[in-house]
């Protein structure tokens, strides 16, 4: 679990980045040190050197990345630059991927999580993720949000799974609306109700972390204001990071936001401060919308 | 300049484009041509095969009156079921003969003339003598079977009497059938005996339902076993699989399996499961076994379709929880590739059902007149059946084969249209 | 307990393993706070104890069943007097099934000799054993494990990945079924062939011109007559072969064209499970079709122009076999011409070219590849029919080109020596194995070359 050639790979490939000109380019010369605070004081989960590679093609480099408990830390950046891959290395998603080689340190309360032995099952039920497209299984919506806790056997009497998903459903805001047709399938509700749906079921397990890959890419905004309504609310509960590409977004729901560029963490720092006075040129051109 | 160009140009168009356009015309027809040639194919061979089996449906019976003499029947204890078995049923119905034809006074007259009815009438007098043991002595009138020679000629003659086909009747038998059709003691009745008895060298008495039965029974071997091996390495290729060498060498195994000829499956089974296991030969579970390994190829294939399009998106959802693999293949991608795994098997069985060359290999063709009651007993199948029968000489034959080809072609059609069924009612649109 | 009702007990042990691993792993859990405290779900304690008891001893089963025949035939024949002893393998292979068949009736008295009466009884006596031996081994094995497995159940076992485990390895055992088939078939027929051309040289069989089996009766015969020779009835199977592909690469290229370019969506929605009809149909539906209606057709209508054409014709066979190809070739067409870009087309019509132009200039060209591996398919196809054939081709070896005489084909004389009563080991018999070999080599190497074509050209237009 080492680093592979950090500078070097860090000089080499801010010369490819792909600005809008020339000279803006030289003006957004990155020297692969992330600008900020990416450590925190009470991190849920931490991450140290972290480089992901799809075959021979490198996707992540050298990231250095803390996610700090009951926060929302949003990951934002241009298409491909690597969010979604780093945050589906925090539940070793991409484990299902062939090709995929995750090197670093993922700590997750003290244990590494990418340990010879550690068994993704209770990793992933300790860390769940809500999907950019609503994939709610075919099923009653009973039945998709009662899926895993029966398969990670937290109930033992109906009873008991009865209660967790109302609870789930509940703290997913979607109980009023479905309370009556627990048994129809889940596949018939609307885009944002499925989405929610979704989010239902990942409580269920009831998880200590939630990874969100840009979960409302798919819906209105109607629906998209609800999911991050629910954001909010579900942050006294659980340690969420959620991957968006609406700066909006990453704006009204994190409290910390982590901008990356071609693989490369550029900045982190209170949501606030990046979106007002961003400590790096890259994260300016960024959300001022010089890029993306 | 440019313009007289451009103006060169089209008239070279104009004057080429007749041509072009019958040559367009031609090639659509030739498409047309050969899409009606398999059609009128099609037709000619159904058409062939119902015009020459459904009179095998039917089947003509003779009313005769029969005195059950017990001096005859050398009967003198009507109680005791061995020798109402062993009693010589066949003579009561040589005499009744007898009594109505006196003028078939020579021995060959007389043979010619109990040729008329089938030899297994007698089986039906036993029948009811063992269902009443009063009848003795009494005289009965009986629907009986006749000989397939004049089932045929009784068949194949006009409503006048004329041109009937006599094939190995003679003058004098002819004469007597048309005495029987005179007084109406001869008719056509449903053929039950087609779907009730099994195989027998005389055709009146040759059934189907031993070769149904071997069939089913060779089946349901090839489906027990086929349908859950296929979908376990569907699942392996597909959901475990690394994709290494060894991967790719089985499914070349797989792909190239589909294709090897049938025959040479039948050799497999003749070398490895009779020659080196030591099984029996003609059994269905044999039969059953080697059909397996031929069918297995179809129901990977098409169930590893089925399973590619279960969207990855409902794998992530499920992995996202923390299922484990297994969890995730019995719970979500085999519930849901179901539909499409059923029809590629439905499909493969279809085809084994109507495979004759492989259980030819294996023995599947002996003469066998009891129907098989289990997988271990020595048995024909439907498709060997039509096989057996079409080498056989009576025309009467040619008819049972070709209700033969029937019965199948009407399993087969409804197994596929069950399947297409299957497909579009169940198959989930992603 | 005979075999079968051990196989019942045996699933029965399965079942109860299952149920008491669960049960144990239930009550393991409540005392650490319920079933969520568990390493796995109870399922997989239940699973995994079952797998414990079931596989070792099913194994054990399987082993016991398939070599205990020879163990005790190797006893009785120890016992044999030594003049029995002394004779050849076949006849000591006949004495033995006289002793089975005694020992099986033995109210019947089939043989009078005293050894084999003695050996009968012996065999009677050491088949109970074995069958009692049989079922204590088999039931013990299952039992311990079961216990074994049932001990060792505590609440951190990681019971659902070595279940997981097994699971994954049963099914890499049935996607390997397909090696073992083809390892078979191999084997099956590579074993007899070798011993046939020990009595029938290579080349003899491979470049010999005369085909008569029926000859080599006496085994004193074998091989001199040299009426092995395989030629005829290769030059048959290619001339049946060509008229079938005449037939059937025409008429299924266009039938493919026609659907796939200019037929209405409707149209073809009917057309093209109607022409797959012909697929469905049996091969011994066409076979009977064509000795009992084209071969009898052809003849008559030969006779009406004075053409003398033999009710057993190549051309019957050949005909009867494209029209049953028709729907191979065709389906296979339509899948390439589909997959070729709708961009390939569009620029030809954008130049003014018709239809029909475009199809045969860039279509055509384009899909060939896919083709010509369809094609290839097809042959193989037609290469490896059998009940055709043997119903409507002859049984003689005549080396001609004339599609109106009788010609026959390898895979009829393979049914023609192997179906019926048959000496195991006579080259008679064997000869049909040489046969299968060579059906097996040639249409493995159409097919594989028919497949890589067909791969390569589907993955230039992924």
């Amino acid at each position: 679990m080492q680093a592979v050639n950090q500078n070097n790979a860090a000089t080499d490939d801010s010369a490819e980045l792909k600005l809008p000109s020339d000279d803006q380019a030289t003006q957004h010369k990155f020297d692969g040190k992330t600008v900020g605070h990416p450590l925190s004081d009470n991190p849920k989960m931490s991450m140290r050197n972290v480089n992901v590679f799809y075959g021979e093609k490198q996707a992540i480099f050298n990231v250095d990345l803390d996610i700090a408990q009951n926060q929302v830390i949003a990951m934002i950046g241009p298409s491909g630059c690597g969010k979604s891959t780093f945050l589906r290395c925090l539940n070793r998603m991409n484990d299902t991927i062939e090709s995929c080689s995750v090197t670093g340190e993922f700590i997750l309360d003290k244990q590494d999580i990418y340990h010879p032995k550690q068994d993704i099952v209770p990793l992933r039920a300790r860390v769940g993720m809500v999907f950019q497209k609503p994939n709610p299984f075919p099923k009653s919506i009973y039945e998709n949000v009662a899926y895993g806790p029966k398969i990670h056997g937290l109930a033992s009497r109906r009873a008991e799974l009865d209660e967790i998903v109302e609870v789930s459903l509940r703290k997913a805001g979607l109980w009023e609306e479905v309370k009556d047709r627990l048994h129809s399938p889940g596949t018939g509700l609307s885009g944002g109700q499925q989405q929610r749906l979704c989010i239902a079921r990942s409580i269920a397990v009831s998880p200590e972390v939630i990874l969100m890959d840009e979960p409302c890419s798919a819906l209105d905004p109607i629906a998209t204001a609800k999911i991050e309504e629910l954001i909010a609310e579900l942050k006294e509960n659980f340690t969420i990071a959620i991957v968006t590409h609406s700066m909006q977004q990453a704006a009204r729901v994190s409290d910390r936001t982590a901008y990356f560029h071609l693989g490369k963490l550029v900045e982190v720092n209170d949501t606030k401060r990046v979106f007002t006075n961003p400590e790096h040129d890259l994260t300016e051109a960024y959300i001022t919308g010089r890029f993306g | 300049m440019k313009q007289s160009s451009n103006n060169s140009t089209l008239d070279k168009v104009n004057q080429s484009l007749a041509r072009r356009y019958r040559a367009e015309k031609r090639f659509k027809a030739y498409g047309i041509a050969a899409i009606l040639f398999g059609i009128t194919c099609l037709i000619v061979l159904f058409t062939d095969i119902i015009g020459k089996g459904h009179s095998a449906f039917f089947q003509t019976y003779v009313y005769l009156e029969v005195t059950m003499d017990s001096e005859q029947l050398y009967i003198n204890d009507p109680s005791d079921p061995q020798q109402i078995a062993a009693a010589d049923y066949q003579g009561v119905i040589k005499a009744a003969l007898r009594e109505r034809f006196p003028e078939a006074s020579s021995r060959r007259d007389r043979r010619a003339l109990y040729a008329l009815v089938s030899n297994g009438a007698g089986f039906k007098l036993r029948g009811q003598l063992e269902a009443d043991p009063t009848l003795l002595n009494q005289t009965i009138g009986l629907w009986m079977l006749v000989d397939d020679d004049v089932d045929t000629y009784y068949k194949s003659r006009g409503e006048d009497g004329e041109s009937g086909f006599d094939g190995r009747l003679n003058e004098k038998q002819i004469g007597w059938v048309e005495s029987f059709i005179a007084d109406g003691y001869m008719e056509s009745r449903f053929n039950t005996t087609f779907f009730t008895s099994g195989d027998s060298r005389e055709p009146e008495q040759a059934g189907i339902l031993g070769a149904m039965a071997g069939s089913l029974f060779t089946l349901l071997v090839t489906i027990l076993l086929s349908f859950p091996i296929g979908v376990a390495a569907a699942v392996y290729l597909e959901e475990y699989a690394p994709r290494n060498r060894f991967t790719e060498f089985i499914e070349i195994n797989i792909n190239n399996l589909a294709a090897v000829p049938s025959i040479i499956f039948g050799l497999l089974g003749l070398s490895i499961f009779i020659g080196f296991f030591e099984m029996h030969r003609s059994i269905p579970l044999v039969g059953g076994l080697v059909l397996t390994l031929m069918t297995l190829p179809t129901i990977i294939i098409s169930s590893r379709a089925a399973m590619k399009a279960v969207p990855p998106s409902i794998r992530d959802a499920a992995y996202g929880l923390g299922a484990s693999k297994m969890q995730v293949v019995i719970h979500h991608v085999i519930p849901l590739a179901m539909p499409g795994m059923l029809t590629g098997a439905i499909i493969g069985i279809a085809q084994a059902l109507g495979e004759t060359a492989p259980l030819l290999m294996i023995g599947m063709v002996a003469f066998v007149v009891d129907i098989p009651g289990g997988v271990t007993d020595p048995a024909t199948a439907l498709p060997v059946q039509i096989f057996l029968w079409s080498d056989s000489p009576e025309r009467a034959f040619v008819e049972r084969t070709s209700a033969a080809i029937m019965v199948l072609l009407a399993v087969l059609i409804s197994m596929n249209t069950l399947a297409v069924w299957l497909r579009k009612r169940l198959e989930r649109r992603w | 307990m005979d075999t079968s009702m051990l196989l019942v007990v045996g699933l029965l042990m399965i079942a109860v393993a299952y149920f008491a691993g669960r049960t144990r792993s239930i009550s393991l859990a409540s005392g650490v706070g319920g079933v969520k405290n568990l390493n796995s779900l109870p399922f997989y304690y239940g699973a995994l104890t079952a797998l414990w008891c079931g596989i070792p001893s099913f194994i054990l089963l399987a082993i016991w069943l398939i070599f205990d025949d020879f163990f005790i035939a190797q006893i009785i024949v120890q016992t044999l007097p030594d003049h029995v002893k002394d004779m050849s393998d076949a006849e000591l292979g006949l004495l033995m099934d006289t002793v089975a068949n005694v020992a099986q009736n033995s109210t019947m008295g089939l043989s009078t000799e005293p050894h084999i009466l003695q050996a009968a009884e012996r065999l009677s006596a050491l088949q109970q054993t074995n069958q009692m031996a049989m079922t204590v081994a088999f039931l013990s094995a299952g039992i311990i494990l079961m216990l074994a497995a049932w001990l060792k159940i505590h609440t951190s076992m990681r019971a659902r990945v070595h279940v997981e485990l097994a699971f994954k390895w049963v099914l890499l055992g049935c996607a390997c079924i397909a090696i073992f088939t083809t390892i078979g078939i191999v084997l099956s027929v590579l074993f007899e062939s070798l011993k046939f051309f020990q009595a029938v040289p290579f080349t003899d069989f491979v470049f010999g011109m005369e085909w008569s089996p029926q000859m080599a009766i006496r085994s004193d015969q074998v091989g001199g007559s040299g009426a092995f020779g395989a030629i005829p009835l290769f030059a048959g199977t290619m001339l049946i072969s060509m008229i079938a592909m005449l037939i059937a690469v025409p008429a299924g290229l266009m039938a493919a064209i026609y659907l796939a370019e200019y037929a209405h969506p409707k149209v073809r929605n009917i057309i093209k499970p109607v022409l797959e009809v012909l697929a469905g149909v049996p091969t011994v539906v066409y076979g009977f079709f064509a000795a009992l209606t084209v071969a009898p057709f052809l003849r008559d209508s030969g006779a009406i122009i004075g053409l003398d054409v033999s009710s057993e014709s190549a051309l019957a066979a050949g005909l009867v076999m494209g029209v049953m190809i028709i729907p191979f070739v065709s389906s296979l067409s339509d899948d390439v011409i589909t997959a070729v870009p709708q961009s390939l087309r569009d620029g030809s019509f954008g130049l003014g070219a018709t239809q029909s132009e475009t199809i045969k200039k860039v279509v055509i060209p384009a899909a060939l590849p896919g083709i010509v591996g369809g094609v290839l398919l097809a042959v193989s196809r037609a290469i490896g029919e059998t009940m055709i054939v043997v119903m409507a081709a002859g049984l003689a070896a005549h080396l001609t080109a004339n599609p109106l005489e009788s010609v026959t084909t390898v895979t009829v004389q393979i049914v023609k020596l192997l179906v019926g009563d048959q000496e195991f080991n006579s080259p008679k018999t064997l000869s049909a194995f040489a046969l299968g070999l060579m059906l097996f080599t040639v249409t493995l190497i159409l097919n594989f070359i028919a497949l890589q074509v067909v791969k390569k050209y589907r993955e230039q237009y992924e």
